[in-house]
């Protein structure tokens, strides 16, 4: 059935109808006071926090131990360095948490008797690395992995670093992409059946696709998050960012390089955030679009 | 005879580059019932949206009774109060029984007490024979059992104008006459009504004017008789030619 119409085409001598440019000159004016608004409403709150922050009695204090300018610009370059390396490993840490994530997503939701022993192992995986404190996680392994003389295993801390924090996410992203593929609609698994795609070709082809896109907000939530907890290495020691602060912080008696570290940490996440953003409202629109018609 | 309930002059609407409604111009009198038809994607769908304000239309007005519904400065949700519309599926709150999807709007928005909503509800399910099912949650229920439950939940709030958009366009065939029937009673009672639909016959029956839209345009509008039976425009035969072929 052919029952299309073509649009009709562009008509180049409209003109806007005066009731059409009032309604616009009225909508813009109303943006523009909707902008002034909460640019005054922004600037108050700055001002106010601006304010009572130096007026307190600590400020001076404050002051010349947090916001060192010199002790800033002297400091930042050894950070940004270090910083590279928290770049790195959360690189590397996305890309085997996502992997190990699926799979133990896939294992979940699978029904197939035979797999029972993995599912069992893929449910205490979860229950175990999820209850466990990331910073600890950390801990067990950068020192207890390389306790047991195993050979073969990794000594170098940043890897150790890289190992704890994938165990840990990969607990969390592998539920929330289970989540995910259960909320992909029965009906869409029994359409592609009947298209007589087989089982692995369904879940590649219709079911993963919509249940990455049903999950991705949480999902970068959680890399947002894992980006932030690359500092969590520190701890083993190696040279990134927040180790690079602390010993020049120790060295200088002033806390300026974590404040130069912390901005580091915020210029990342920042358009990750907006990144994030973007995605959930294109999401928000298609679902928008499917329920308007 | 007085001003018509629904009035829309010029109606445009675009989206990005593609045009939509070119201009629409389209009277809906008190107690009529007024049937869109038209090609897929000729812009049915769209100029309903526009008229319950889900759309902002890029130039040209809609009034509804005193009220200018295109103006910026009004409140669109207080106007769409005044408003019923059913879509084609997806009406129903799925997590709430056929009761509470009828008494939402009526309780949360117009303030009515629980029990006089519930009751006026459970008469308006006896009426469109669904009193059984207020309980049931709408995955218990059939196809044109859930839209007549969507149709019950549009006219709870007892809207001057109900826009209904292919309500049985989903249905299987045998469970087109139950909705259509309801849309013939709500006429009997002197309902307005605006609708797009592919139901040829059921146009003929119930509507006091037929409009063809295509191109962005109601190319033609009469009464049923006439755009139906005897189309003066090539584009309309043309598409009448299509569809009732096809049914
Ligand atoms: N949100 C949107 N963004 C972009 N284009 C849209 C949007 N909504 C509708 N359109 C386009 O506008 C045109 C008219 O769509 P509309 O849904 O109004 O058609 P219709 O007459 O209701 O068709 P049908 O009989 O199939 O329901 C179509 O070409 C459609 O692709
Ligand atoms: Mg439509």
């Amino acid at each position: 059935m052919d029952f299309t119409t073509q649009a009709a085409p562009p008509d180049e001598d409209y003109r806007p109808s005066a009731r059409e440019r009032e309604r616009e000159r009225f909508r813009r004016s109303r943006r523009r006071r909707n902008t002034w608004i909460a640019a005054l409403c922004t600037l108050f709150c700055l001002l106010a926090l601006g304010a009572a922050a130096v007026a307190s009695p600590g400020w001076e204090r404050v002051h010349s131990l947090f916001l060192n300018g010199a002790e800033f610009r002297s400091t930042l370059p050894e950070i940004l360095r270090g910083f590279w390396l928290n770049v790195q490993m959360f690189l590397i840490a996305e890309v085997l948490i996502l992997g190990l994530g699926l799979l133990i997503a896939l294992v979940r939701v699978t029904r197939a008797p035979g797999l029972q022993p993995l599912r069992l192992a893929a449910t205490v995986y979860v229950d175990v690395f999820r209850g466990v404190p990331t910073l600890l996680l950390v801990f067990l392994i950068g020192f207890g992995l390389p306790a047991l003389r195993l050979q073969g295993t990794p000594t170098q801390p940043w890897v150790l670093g890289v190992i704890a924090l994938v165990l840990s996410y990969a607990a969390y992203v592998g539920e929330v992409l289970r989540a995910g593929l259960n909320s992909v609609h029965p009906a869409q698994r029994n359409a592609a059946r009947a298209l007589g795609l087989n089982e692995r070709q369904t879940l590649r082809h219709v079911v993963l696709p919509q249940a990455v896109r049903n999950v991705l907000p949480p999902l970068l939530n959680d890399f947002i998050a894992l980006q932030k907890d690359t500092a969590l290495v520190a701890v083993l020691g190696p040279l990134e960012a927040l180790r690079a602060a602390q010993i020049k912080a120790d060295y200088d008696f002033n806390y300026t390089p974590y404040l130069g570290a912390a901005l580091l940490f915020i210029a990342v996440t920042i358009p990750l955030t907006r990144f994030a953003d973007r995605l959930q409202r294109r999401a928000a629109q298609r679902t928008w679009a499917e329920a308007g018609r | 005879m007085s001003e018509p309930l629904l009035r829309i002059r010029g109606v445009r609407k675009q989206y990005g580059s593609r045009l939509v409604l070119r201009s629409i111009d389209l009277d809906v009198a008190e107690h009529q019932v007024v049937c869109l038809i038209g090609g897929s994607g000729s812009g049915k769908s769209t100029l309903l949206r526009c008229v319950d304000l889900l759309e902002v239309v890029d130039d040209g007005t809609v009034h509804l009774g005193e009220s200018e519904l295109t103006d910026p400065r009004l409140d669109a949700n207080l106007a769409r109060r005044r408003i019923g519309i059913v879509f084609q599926a997806y009406n129903l709150f799925p997590h709430l029984s056929v009761l509470d999807n009828i008494t939402l709007a009526p309780r949360r928005v117009h303030g009515v007490p629980r029990r006089q909503a519930e009751a006026s509800a459970l008469e308006l399910l006896d009426r469109l024979g669904l009193a059984d099912k207020a309980q049931d949650h709408p995955d218990r229920l059939s196809g044109g059992q859930q839209q007549r439950a969507a149709i019950a939940r549009a006219l709870a709030t007892e809207p001057d104008l109900l826009l209904f958009d292919e309500i049985t366009s989903a249905l299987d065939p045998e469970l087109v006459g139950e909705v259509l029937d309801v849309v013939a009673d709500l006429k009997q009672r002197g309902l307005t009504i605006l609708m797009a639909t592919h139901e040829m016959g059921f146009a003929r029956q119930v509507a006091d004017q037929v409009c063809f839209l295509e191109d962005g345009v109601i190319l033609e509008q009469g009464t049923a008789e006439q755009v139906l039976t005897a189309p003066r425009q090539q584009a309309t035969q043309r598409f009448l030619s299509r569809v009732l072929d096809h049914s």
